[in-house]
Order: structure tokens, then C-alpha cells, then sequence
């Protein structure tokens, strides 16, 4: 099978979307000429002409808002944001437009439309550049959040967004946009809701999403070592979230952990908490915890920046500790 | 062309006395519509914020008048006129500020958010200048699948001094998209004047940062504004140019029907001096110059509106409340375009 990159995986979903269905169209800053400020979108303008792939203004709260308008009226957009980070200014276009046009028309206008760009933080970038906003978004009735952490995933869940009548929102990460991962050459989809173990152990959970299932991968390794064995949970989509699969897994294992990059109060990681509690709550052997960014703007200096984010030994220790270990 | 203006004078001018009149009664039907829904809003049947049209039904009535049927029309939150105008039946609108059923959004929309996708009427929107770039991103899909048809946004002149204004005019410029944006300048955003918002009276003149034609109409005169929205749907069709018409208003009620008609901002001698130019009297003025109508015209077309939205009121009344099933329905379609869509792209 081959190995490629993130970047390349989502490219590839782009370009068949797009060969398959001449209503689907990409918008965003630099996704054309540039070639895309991450790359995702290299080739698609040489292929597709400048109707399909969208250079625009920096404005994000107009071309989302344009991407809505032309979804109302059949076309299928694919919103680039540079990051999420800029997004904040398309929230209301998001939220108040997309979201939500099918309700309150009365279901007579749904906004087949995909929000998508890098999430959260990636290196000494501080604090208006780092931050992971899926916790407001997968707040929203009336959008889809999915957060696919390897390049198998994120094509497999950008196909299925482009092709959902709803609004999708697709985090990704530009620290994963480098990252590897065997993708096949034949068509596939993935399934928005389904959560998936991305490596089975009898120990303790670890329920992750996004660019932190690399992050839990790491640490499983490491616990592997001393005999430790988790199960890694990949949420991968944050609305509507997978309770099966949360709940299969405790009922196996009887702790958790759950890893999030962004901060801690009303993350998604309380969510995830709160379905445990409910759903779970006779298999657990221990109050579950949680791992995320420290509650704080993201600093700049290197040493500080490493102690706001989560990692693999901060992981570490909260799996011993939910194991009473430490 | 082989006729001359003398053979077809007659029947021009009929057409003409017609027309007139069509818009005389869009106009009446709808100041009886909005002073029911006073009514109703104080008998507690309508709820929430209601903004009503009473003084601007020119603007409306005059501008959607051009349109095609395959034409598109946005608009804010005081759209009960202009949903209206584009032929949205007086029913289903009314039901729908009763908060019921029968509600052209089934009861989920209410007084904001009228929409009707048989009349590519595309709501009805509640954030000020939020629906401005939605109306630039349907120029947009126009241009996209190659067609002529126009899209008519309308909103208020405090929407011009929001981000979503400039973003979207100036994309719609700069990729030269089919859509007449139309102030609606009644003078007050809420409660704050014009001069007291916006560094330029003249707001038209904004259009000046996008290179975009751009007209001051005087929006108590139907006629008017018909005409200046005929050469901006013209621009637009043929030549997929922008316009924004700056169309000079004035409402006489309150921003919203928990709002005194004067006191704080605005004097009761300043509402009446407005309400000497009544648009359905400027025209009905002016038919009657022509000798085309009279009062007993009137009193007769007043009765037969009065008859409608009595049947609009009566209905709405009658239709139930939405089923509480219906609270979780429309969040998602439960729909994937999984089918290849090939070179043609589908409307």
C-alpha cells in the first residue's frame, strides 16, 4: 500500500471530489496561485481553472459567508481557512448561517458546504496562532466536526464531508500535515460518527482525537514497555461523537484518560467525561482524568510552550495515576 | 422595429395604469399585513422581535417588481414586505409569525427568518449585514453555472458599517458577480442616526471603494425605485455588474414592536413631516392625476386586501402548533450526494 503524507491524503480526496462532482469548488486565501499556504491545494488550479479554485481576499467572514450563499443555491463549496485560528472573524457564518439555515428555513435550505483548515497549535506560533477551537464548534447543532489524525483518516473523512448534504467542519493539523501514513490506491470513504481503537490494549483508555492520537500513540509505546497496555480510542468525529465505541472500550479496560489539545474547561474532554459517568458507569475503577493545554494563552518561549501542551509523558503519568501506580 | 410610438401609446400606457396599479395593491396588501401583525403581536399571538415594513413598502414592492422568477432575493430581519412582494402567500407568512405549522418554516422561524425555495426567497436573516456576503456567494454560483440570473439583497443602512458589508461588495466587484445591493436607508439603525453611525451621509458614495455604480433613489416613489432597479438588474444580467442603490426611506413605527413609534431619537414632528410622502399616497396621487383612479378605486382595492389578510389572520389562528416531534427535525438532512455528478452542473 502506499505510504504518503497527510497533506497529500487530503489533496487526493480534493482532486477526486472535485473530478467526481462539478459542483464542488475550493475557496480560501492562496489555495490557487500559491498553491495552497500549506500545500494541500498544489495542483488543483492548474487542474480545475479559476472558477473551481478560489483565490480571495483575506476576509474570512465574507468568503465563508460567500460559500454559504453559493450552497443554498446547489453549488458544494470547500472552505479553506488558512488556519482556525483565523476562522473566529467566519464565525458568525459558521454558526448563524450555515448551521443553521436548514432549521430555520424549515428544512428548505440545507448548506452542503466544508469548512476546513489546520487547528490548534504547531510550533512557537503563540498565543493568537495556537489555539484549538473544536470545543466551539462541535458545541453547534446543525454542523458536523470530524478530526482525522493520520493521512488513511483524513481522506477518508474529507471524502464523506464533501459529500454530506450538511455542514462539515474538518480540523486538521499542520503538524500532522507532514506526517506519514499507508493510504490505498482504491476508492474508500469514511464514515462521519464512528470513532476507531487505534491500538487494542486491556489496561486503560486513552480517548483522543486529532493530531493528539500521535501523542497517545507515543505514550502507549512507552507504556507498552513497562507492561502497560492501553486502548487508544480515535474519537475522529467530535459531532456526533461515537458512545459505543467510548463505552466498548471502558467496559473493557476500566480507566480512562482523556487527551485533548485544547483547554480544559468545557472541552471536549468534559463531554467525553460525562458520557463515561452516564453510560459507564459501574465498569470504572477509578475517577477518570484528563490531559490538555494548560489554562493559559499559548506562550512563545520554547520551554514555556512545552509546559502548556500536552504530551506523551504528561500522558504517561495520568494513565499510572488513574492505574494507581503513581 | 416597424411601429412607431403613436400606434403603441394606447396600450403602453394601459400597460402602464396597469402596472401602477398591481403595485398600489402589493403596496396596500402590505400595510394591512403589518398593521394586523401590530395587532396581533399586542394580542401576544406573534412573539419575539417584529419589525415592520409600514413606510418602506415602496422599496421593496418596487425593486422585487423587475425581477425574474428565477431571479433570487435576500433580505434582513423587516422582511414580512418584501417576502410579500415576491409573492410568498400572505398564509404562510402569517402562520409562520404566529409560530405555527402551517409557517412557510414550519413555525421555526418566525418573524426573522421567512424563507421560500419555490420563489428562491433566501430568508429572512437575523445578524445585521450577516446575509450581505451570502447574497455576493449566490452572484457568485450565477457566474459559476453560467447564468442570467440577478440576486436582490436588501438591508438596512447601519449594515454598511460592518465588515460584511465592505467583504462582500468588494468581492462581488473585484469578480464582477450579478447582484444589486440595495440600502434600505430609513434613517436609523435601531435607534442611532445615520450621521451619528457612519462618517458619510451620503452612503452610496461607499460604493466609490469598489468601483461599483451606485444611484440615490428616492425610495417613497415606487415608481422610482422600479426604474432604478431596472437599470441595475440590467447591469447586472448582461454584464454581471455589481450595483448598490442607496434607496432613501423612513419607517413609521418603531425598529421593532417593543419600540415607541418617536420620543428618544427621533420627534413626533420629524416622523410626520416622513409620513407626508406615504409612498401608497405618492402614488395613488399620481393615478389619480392620470385619471385612472378613484376613490371608490380605493376603497374597493382596501376591502379586498383587508379580505386577505383576514383570511391570512384566520388561518394562521386555525393552524396547530408545530407537533413536539418536530423540535429535533431539521438540524441535519439525512442525505450524502454519493451519486457521480458529471460535466453537467446541476442547478
Amino acid at each position: 500500500m502506499p505510504v504518503i503524507t497527510y497533506r497529500d491524503a487530503l489533496n487526493q480526496a480534493l482532486r477526486e471530489e472535485m473530478q467526481r462532482d462539478d459542483r464542488v469548488f475550493i475557496m480560501g486565501e492562496e489555495v490557487g496561485v500559491y498553491q495552497g499556504a500549506y500545500k494541500v491545494s498544489k495542483g488543483l488550479l492548474q487542474e480545475f481553472g479559476e472558477m473551481r479554485v478560489v483565490d480571495t481576499p483575506i476576509t474570512e467572514l465574507g468568503f465563508a459567508g460567500v460559500g454559504v450563499g453559493a450552497a443554498m443555491v446547489g453549488l458544494r463549496p470547500i472552505i479553506e481557512f488558512m488556519t482556525w485560528n483565523f476562522a473566529l472573524l467566519a464565525l458568525d457564518q459558521v454558526v448563524n448561517s450555515a448551521a443553521k439555515m436548514l432549521y430555520m428555513s424549515g428544512g428548505q435550505y440545507n448548506i452542503p458546504i466544508v469548512f476546513r483548515g489546520p487547528n490548534g497549535a504547531a510550533l512557537q506560533l503563540s498565543a493568537q496562532h495556537s489555539q484549538a477551537w473544536e470545543s466551539w464548534l462541535a458545541h453547534i447543532p446543525g454542523l458536523k466536526v470530524v478530526a482525522p489524525g493520520t493521512p488513511y483518516d483524513a481522506k477518508g473523512l474529507l471524502k464523506s464531508a464533501v459529500r454530506d448534504d450538511n455542514p462539515v467542519v474538518v480540523l486538521e493539523g499542520e503538524m500532522l500535515y507532514n506526517t506519514k501514513g499507508e493510504v490505498p490506491e482504491d476508492e474508500y470513504l469514511i464514515p462521519i460518527g464512528k470513532a476507531s481503537v487505534k491500538r487494542e490494549g486491556e489496561h486503560c483508555s486513552i480517548i483522543t482525537f486529532g493530531k493528539m492520537v500521535l501523542v497517545a500513540l507515543q505514550a502507549a509505546d512507552q507504556l507498552a514497555k513497562e507492561g502497560i497496555m492501553v486502548d487508544v480510542v480515535d474519537l475522529m468525529s467530535l459531532r456526533p461523537i461515537d458512545t459505543e465505541t467510548i463505552v466498548a472500550s471502558i467496559h473493557k479496560t476500566n480507566r480512562a484518560v482523556v487527551l485533548e489539545e485544547g483547554w480544559e474547561l468545557s472541552g471536549i474532554g468534559a463531554q467525553i467525561v460525562d458520557i463515561i459517568q452516564r453510560e459507564a458507569f459501574d465498569d470504572l475503577d477509578a475517577p477518570v482524568l484528563r490531559v490538555h493545554q494548560a489554562d493559559t494563552p499559548m506562550p512563545y518561549a520554547k520551554n514555556l510552550e512545552k509546559a502548556a501542551k500536552p504530551d506523551a509523558q504528561k500522558m504517561i503519568a495520568a494513565v499510572k495515576k488513574v492505574m494507581y501506580l503513581a | 422595429m416597424a411601429k412607431k410610438k403613436p400606434d403603441l401609446a394606447p396600450s403602453s400606457s394601459s400597460n402602464d395604469a396597469q402596472l401602477r396599479r398591481d403595485l398600489l395593491r402589493q403596496m396596500l396588501l402590505i400595510r394591512r399585513f403589518e398593521e394586523r401583525c401590530a395587532e396581533a403581536y399586542a394580542l401576544g399571538k406573534i412573539g419575539g422581535f417584529c419589525h415592520l415594513y409600514i413606510g418602506q413598502e415602496a422599496v421593496g414592492v418596487g425593486a422585487i417588481s423587475v425581477l425574474r422568477p428565477d431571479d433570487y432575493v435576500i433580505g434582513s430581519y423587516r422582511e414580512h414586505g418584501q417576502a410579500l412582494a415576491r409573492g410568498m402567500s400572505p398564509r404562510a407568512v402569517m402562520a409562520e409569525l404566529f409560530g405555527r405549522a402551517d409557517g412557510c418554516s414550519k413555525g421555526k422561524g418566525g418573524s426573522m427568518h421567512l424563507f421560500d425555495r419555490n420563489l428562491n426567497f433566501l430568508g429572512g436573516h437575523g445578524i445585521v449585514g450577516g446575509h450581505i456576503p451570502l447574497a455576493t456567494g449566490v452572484g457568485f454560483a450565477i457566474k459559476y453555472r453560467g447564468g442570467d440570473q440577478v440576486c436582490l439583497c436588501f438591508f438596512g443602512e447601519a449594515a454598511v458599517n460592518g465588515g460584511a458589508f465592505h467583504e462582500a461588495l468588494n468581492m462581488a466587484a473585484l469578480w464582477k458577480l450579478p447582484v444589486v445591493y440595495l440600502i434600505e436607508n430609513n434613517r436609523y439603525g435601531m435607534g442611532t442616526a445615520l450621521e451619528r453611525a457612519s462618517a458619510i451621509n451620503d452612503i452610496a458614495e461607499r460604493a466609490c471603494s469598489y468601483d461599483m455604480p451606485n444611484e440615490v433613489v428616492d425610495g417613497q416613489d415606487v415608481i422610482a425605485v422600479r426604474e432604478a432597479m431596472q437599470r441595475a438588474v440590467q447591469r447586472a444580467r448582461s454584464e454581471h455588474i455589481p450595483t448598490l442603490l442607496e434607496v432613501r426611506t423612513y419607517r413609521f413605527m418603531g425598529h421593532s414592536m417593543s419600540d415607541a413609534v418617536s420620543g428618544t431619537y427621533r420627534t413626533k414632528e420629524e416622523l410626520e413631516e416622513y409620513m407626508k410622502r406615504d409612498p401608497i399616497t405618492v402614488l395613488r396621487t399620481d393615478m389619480t392625476k392620470r385619471g385612472e383612479w378613484t376613490d371608490d378605486d380605493m376603497t374597493a382595492l382596501d376591502e379586498e386586501v383587508k379580505a386577505v389578510v383576514e383570511d391570512a389572520w384566520n388561518f394562521a389562528d386555525a393552524s396547530p402548533e408545530p407537533a413536539l416531534e418536530s423540535l429535533y427535525e431539521d438540524v441535519y438532512v439525512d442525505t450524502t450526494s454519493d451519486a457521480p455528478v458529471g460535466a453537467e452542473i446541476a442547478s
